[in-house]
């Protein structure tokens, strides 16, 4: 019973984790129509400026408020050096032109930072346990990033529903001509929702950066489970996003920890413990198949585009 | 295509016959590195050759054509290890599981289309990864090695390097004039028409999706074939190469080479392959009279000169390789013609 319910808050902020890199990518997806493999990178970027700043301020939050303003600093430069003149163009040029950025920015971590991986240590004041039931502990920086991805989510319901930077970002999900059209200057509005979606991708990064070690590459496996996410949501479709980042954030999660015992009865102890991990992997390709068999365009197609 | 002396064709001769040619240039020399190199090459640029004919004929963007290289090498690999060396088993067999899953994928990802098809093939891709790092039994994500190359029943030996290359070269060859053959035909018309406008092809009566389904499963096939070959290439296989990153690979050989053309896959794979070899050494050369002691190292992040490299042909070179001659030739032609008149 502790068991499960520490897997489910595992998967629930797995699920917000992964809702953080994929918000950013059916943004972008949605309003540019454009295919962003490099979004990956810009996770990676945002765990290695969180690692550097914060051994300089000293300070995990000071560390990770700078580290968010350089990943979007940083995309706010690639769509205007890069991203800009692939608007209206192939899919295909999309997929090659940022396939080029991911070497370039793999390298150029690897140039700046080295070969070697960075650790970024749990802040001392959420590294202890916190009773959630009577006799259930959990991790309280596992926690903090619930809470962090939560209001995030309730932050980018509010700025894309309730305000005039959001009823723009709409107006141009469904035409972007017109928006252009009635005087609103179209490509700032792409510069800042580029900057924003890089934003929330270094945002993922640093956060689970002391969960997991800061490397090169670390951006192109969750890369593909964001766009997986993406896919099922519907693209361009934030509330999709949101609900399939859930999906495959349990899926993922209790695949993991709960696949090995199934497996067993079955298979044997020792073939399960190897197989699983690659199992509960397959497992949201395969869910991914299954919904685009039955809805071509996701749960949530977003507009009629 | 046409017959004309052009600098595109001679160049495509010139390729052909340095191709034939190597073993020789490797015999003289003793330059065992380049006939690895090239062997490498020649398989690669056939499964870009299979690539091409979904990507750049039919206009299908699958992001998931490094699995059947890793389908076709599995498959070899497995049967080697399970005591079936002959290659009249294990060919047959790469290119039947290869048919296979290419049916398989392509009978459901091909009702999706756009952004959607690019991922659900990638998803496939990924499933056929991650099915390899779970097999326990035939080395998880460690890989796979092979204990002989498969053999031919004394009639061809694959372990003889120069044998092998011809090989390799002779299914390439042949893999180009299947293509060929296959785009001239009505078949390859209607594919093409579906990359143009598949709405209208479908409105004078043709039923586009088995087209499509044909040439792909025609294509993983083809690359299955290269997936045989290039685990007897490195007598290994593993889970890495089928890596979204290595479908990616395939997919820059065919459009840096020049899609929807018969020979620029090859001077994809080959252009990439060979920046992928020479450029460290091209950068440590450029970076030595500036700073001696890093020349060695900057080579090392020859990467960083690729990545932006890709993006300036997506930007401004679409045609590729193929399409830059072309455009040459053209301008030769023009100015001759120009002389006279």
């Amino acid at each position: 019973m502790t068991l499960f319910v520490e897997q489910c808050l595992n998967g629930l902020q797995f699920g917000l984790l992964l809702f953080l890199l994929a918000a950013g990518l059916t943004l972008v997806f949605g309003i540019m129509d454009l295919v962003n493999l490099a979004h990956g990178s810009l996770y990676m970027l945002g765990a290695y400026f969180a690692a550097t700043f914060t051994a300089w301020t000293g300070s995990f939050v000071f560390g990770a408020v700078l580290a968010i303003a350089a990943t979007l600093l940083v995309g706010m430069a690639v769509e205007v050096i890069a991203m800009r003149r692939l608007y209206g163009r192939d899919h295909l040029d999309h997929v090659l032109g940022t396939f080029g950025l991911i070497l370039f920015f793999d390298e150029l971590v690897r140039l700046i930072w080295g070969p070697g991986g960075r650790s970024l240590a749990v802040p001392p004041w959420l590294n202890h346990s916190v009773a959630i039931l009577p006799g259930i502990e959990y991790p309280a920086y596992r926690l903090a990033i619930i809470v962090v991805t939560l209001a995030v989510a309730a932050f980018l319901y509010v700025l894309v529903m309730r305000t005039r930077i959001g009823m723009l970002i709409r107006a141009g999900a469904s035409n972007r001509e017109m928006v252009g059209a009635l005087g609103v200057n179209i490509k700032l509005l792409y510069t800042l929702i580029f900057g924003l979606g890089a934003a929330l991708a270094g945002l993922a990064g640093l956060m689970q950066a002391p969960i997991l070690t800061v490397q090169i590459g670390m951006g192109e496996n969750i890369l593909i489970l964001a766009f997986v996410i993406t896919v099922i949501g519907g693209i361009g479709s934030i509330r999709g996003a949101f609900v399939a980042a859930l999906l495959v954030g349990f899926i993922d999660t209790m695949g993991r920890s709960f696949f090995p015992q199934l497996l067993g009865d079955l298979l044997g102890r020792q073939a399960a413990s190897t197989a699983a991990p690659a199992l509960s992997s397959m497992l949201i390709y395969i869910l991914m198949a299954a919904i685009l068999v039955v809805k071509p365009q996701g749960l949530f197609p977003a507009g009629s585009r | 295509m046409t017959g004309a002396l052009t600098l595109r064709n001679l160049t495509i001769a010139a390729l052909v016959l340095v191709l034939a040619l190597l073993p020789l240039y490797v015999a003289l020399t003793g330059d065992r590195f380049m006939l690895t190199l090239f062997t490498r090459i020649v398989i690669l640029a056939m499964a870009a050759v299979s690539l091409n004919l979904i990507l750049g004929y039919a206009g299908l963007m699958s992001f998931g054509h490094a699995a059947y290289l890793g389908i076709g090498g599995y498959t070899v690999a497995i049967l080697c290890f399970e005591g079936v060396p002959s290659a009249f088993v294990q060919w047959p067999a790469a290119l039947a599981t290869s048919a296979l899953f290419a049916l398989i994928v392509g009978a459901l990802s091909l009702r999706t289309r756009g952004v959607y098809f690019i991922m659900i093939t990638l998803a496939f891709a990924q499933m056929a990864y991650y099915l390899a790092s779970g097999t326990a039994r035939y080395g998880g994500d460690d890989g796979l090695s092979l204990e002989s190359r498969s053999g031919f029943a004394g009639l061809i030996n694959l372990s003889n390097k120069t044998t092998f290359y011809y090989v390799c070269l002779v299914l390439l060859f042949a893999s180009i004039v299947l293509v060929w053959r296959l785009t001239n035909s009505r078949f390859g018309m209607v594919l093409q028409g579906v990359r143009s406008n598949e709405a209208r092809m479908r409105a004078i009566g043709f039923p586009t999706f088995r087209y499509k389904l044909a040439g792909f499963v025609i294509a993983g096939t083809m690359c299955g074939l290269a997936g045989a070959l290039i685990a007897n290439h490195t007598d290994f296989v593993s889970p890495a190469m089928m890596f979204w990153t290595r479908s990616g690979d395939l997919i820059v050989m065919v459009v840096l080479g020049g899609m929807g053309t018969l020979f620029g896959p090859v001077f994809g794979a080959l252009a990439l392959l060979f920046l992928e070899q020479f450029l460290p050494a091209a950068i440590s050369a450029v970076v030595h009279p500036f700073d001696p002691a890093s020349a060695a190292r900057a080579g090392e992040f020859w990467q960083i000169v690729l990545g932006p490299l890709l993006l300036v042909v997506v930007l401004f070179a679409r045609g590729g390789i193929d399409g830059l001659l072309g455009a040459l030739s053209d301008r030769i032609q023009r100015a001759r013609k120009g002389g006279h008149g």
